[in-house]
């Protein structure tokens, strides 16, 4: 099943070169050309398996979604990405993971810079308790860049990818926690942004946020796509099919979460291969 | 019926808790219009400045506010890189069997009686070290007696440190240290401070640790290998062994209270500056 649905979207796309174009709507502005590929992946958490034998590759410039009920690993799988699965404690992971050609999952890797590289943002936003700017000030000085230009530059530019800079330009220096819920999660966004990722790993970032903050979210999330290679966990299948060029299932069999069905957006919706995917995306389980 | 048992177990309820309540609060007003009330009349200018005379009954408290500041000093100099380092170690580096042995010895260390501390810091500082009755020895003695209160306390905030800020921090490639730097540390001020406070009201109550590390010489001292009397032993000298010596007592009581009340409040608004400069400064 997994080969043929590997096959099934390989041929359906012609390859074009990759550029910072600007943002064509339609599922067919990205190319498949494979940034991050898992092979095998399994992950458990004290001995307990939670996801088994994942395997897919996500392309670059294109936005993935990963759908299906709780609990069935879609969170895990989006750590294993960065490593955040290292500051789970008894989590273990095995498989492959190559990310640019790097593999991932090797204990010797530089796990700072991939997560510079490969960048996260939290269900719920999370900006620290420190000023609008220096929460994106600080992790760009920590990652080396002290010129005091540079920083600012940066900082505005973060923002005014997000659009947040004509709405706190003139209070830069405010406690971040006094944004309103959509203003922190986009502050996070360009947070991540400002250390210029190429990929961006999004677990669930509009569930906490009211709708209208959660369709400005999702706008800015369309409008990132080419430019960075997202990675989306979300429970709003209208959503994954809005924004998603891709989508992956996972559901739960005998307690382990597993990967169903990966796939072009639009086909894995209206002509799922799977009696599992066709019953869950027209909401008769799930 | 059953209506009017409800309403009558509420109205019971409450005039318990307010009564609770009236009891403590009235205690402890009782006990602060007491010193007040006897204590106000000693306190002037002079009697905070000049030295003792007749073994404290006349004369002021001066030498010894200037001792009990510099053991405060001391402690503090040795409690908080000590504390901050053992509740980093406690919350971020390790967990399991030798955390817990950790804070297992430091509960038993904060129930441990002041004599007892006393009489290690006495074998400990005075003799072993060489440093003698000492506000040195003091000094250390009550850092001995605070550190377990400010480590709990310090590694209950930073504990209590929302786990999204961690992974956040993590998820954006910083060191461990940027993040307790940046966010943890400012994020659990709070608690760090309130065990402060905690810990500077038990040095500056502290009587029998004193009196065998610190010792009773209540002359202005020269320098940190100097004895100081620390204004409870003070207060406890003067209400126990010198008849005469209440009117004094009462007066260095108020003193303490004020200074304690004083040092809170310094305390707490630096840690508010502080805070407030790393949340809003570029």
């Amino acid at each position: 099943m997994m080969h043929d649905t590997k096959k099934l979207w390989r041929s359906a796309v012609l390859p074009t070169s990759y550029t910072l174009s600007n943002i064509e709507q339609g599922a067919a502005c990205c190319v498949p050309i494979p940034q991050i590929q898992v092979e095998n992946l399994s992950v458990s958490y004290h001995g307990k398996s939670v996801l088994e034998g994942v395997s897919l590759d996500i392309n670059k410039g294109c936005i993935t979604a990963l759908i299906g009920p709780s609990g069935c690993g879609k969170t895990s799988f989006l750590s294993t990405l960065n490593r955040l699965t290292d500051l789970i404690p008894g989590c273990h992971m095995q498989g492959r993971i190559n990310i640019d050609g790097v593999d991932v999952t090797d204990p010797r890797l530089d796990v700072l810079a991939l997560r510079r590289k490969v960048g996260m943002i939290f269900q719920k936003p999370n900006p620290f308790p420190l000023s609008i700017r220096r929460n994106i000030e600080m992790p760009l000085r920590e990652h080396g860049l002290r010129q005091r230009s540079a920083i600012d530059e940066r900082v505005e530019r973060a923002l005014r990818d997000v659009g947040l800079w004509e709405e706190v330009r003139d209070r830069l220096d405010a406690p971040a926690l006094a944004l309103s819920g959509g203003q922190q999660q986009r502050l996070c966004i360009a947070r991540a942004l400002a250390l210029e990722p190429s990929i961006l790993l999004m677990d669930e970032p509009c569930s906490a946020l009211d709708p209208i903050a959660s369709a400005v979210v999702e706008e800015l999330i369309q409008r990132l796509r080419n430019r960075y290679t997202v990675v989306i966990v979300t429970h709003n299948l209208a959503q994954a099919r809005r924004v998603a060029n891709f989508a992956a299932f996972f559901w739960m069999t005998e307690r382990v979460g597993k990967l169903i069905e990966f796939g072009r957006c639009q086909s894995l919706f209206d002509s799922p291969s799977h009696d599992l995917t066709a019953a869950y995306v027209t909401g008769i389980s799930g | 019926m059953l209506k009017n048992s409800f309403r009558l177990n509420d109205l019971l309820m409450t005039i318990i808790v307010w009564l609770s309540a009236a009891l403590v609060v009235g205690a402890f007003l009782w006990l602060l219009s007491d010193l007040t009330l006897h204590g106000i009349a000693k306190l002037n200018w002079s009697f905070l400045v000049s030295a003792p005379e007749n073994a404290g009954r006349d004369g002021g408290i001066g030498p010894i506010l200037v001792s009990t500041l510099l053991i405060l000093g001391v402690a503090l100099l040795a409690t908080i890189p000590l504390g901050l380092g053992t509740a980093v170690y406690l919350s971020e580096f390790t967990s399991g069997a030798s955390a817990r042995s950790i804070r297992m010895s430091l509960n038993v260390l904060a129930g441990v009686p002041s004599i007892v501390f006393g009489l290690f810091g006495n074998a400990l500082f005075c003799i072993w070290l060489g440093l003698g009755f000492s506000i040195l020895s003091g000094g250390l003695t009550l850092a001995c007696m605070m550190l377990p209160i400010f480590i709990r306390s310090t590694e209950a905030g930073l504990s209590a440190v929302a786990t999204e800020w961690r992974h956040g921090a993590a998820a954006l490639g910083l060191t461990q240290a940027a993040a307790l730097w940046h966010v943890l540390l400012p994020a659990a001020a709070p608690a760090i401070i309130a065990g402060l406070m905690l810990s500077i009201g038990r040095a500056l109550a502290e009587t029998a640790a004193l009196i065998f590390t610190s010792g009773y010489v209540d002359r202005m001292p020269d320098s940190l290998s100097d004895s100081g009397r620390a204004l409870s032993v003070h207060i406890y000298d003067l209400s126990m062994n010198v008849t005469g010596g209440d009117q004094s007592a009462y007066g260095s009581a108020l003193v303490l209270i004020i200074l304690l009340v004083v040092i809170n409040n310094v305390a707490a608004s630096l840690a508010n500056r502080f805070l407030s400069q790393r949340i809003t400064s570029s």
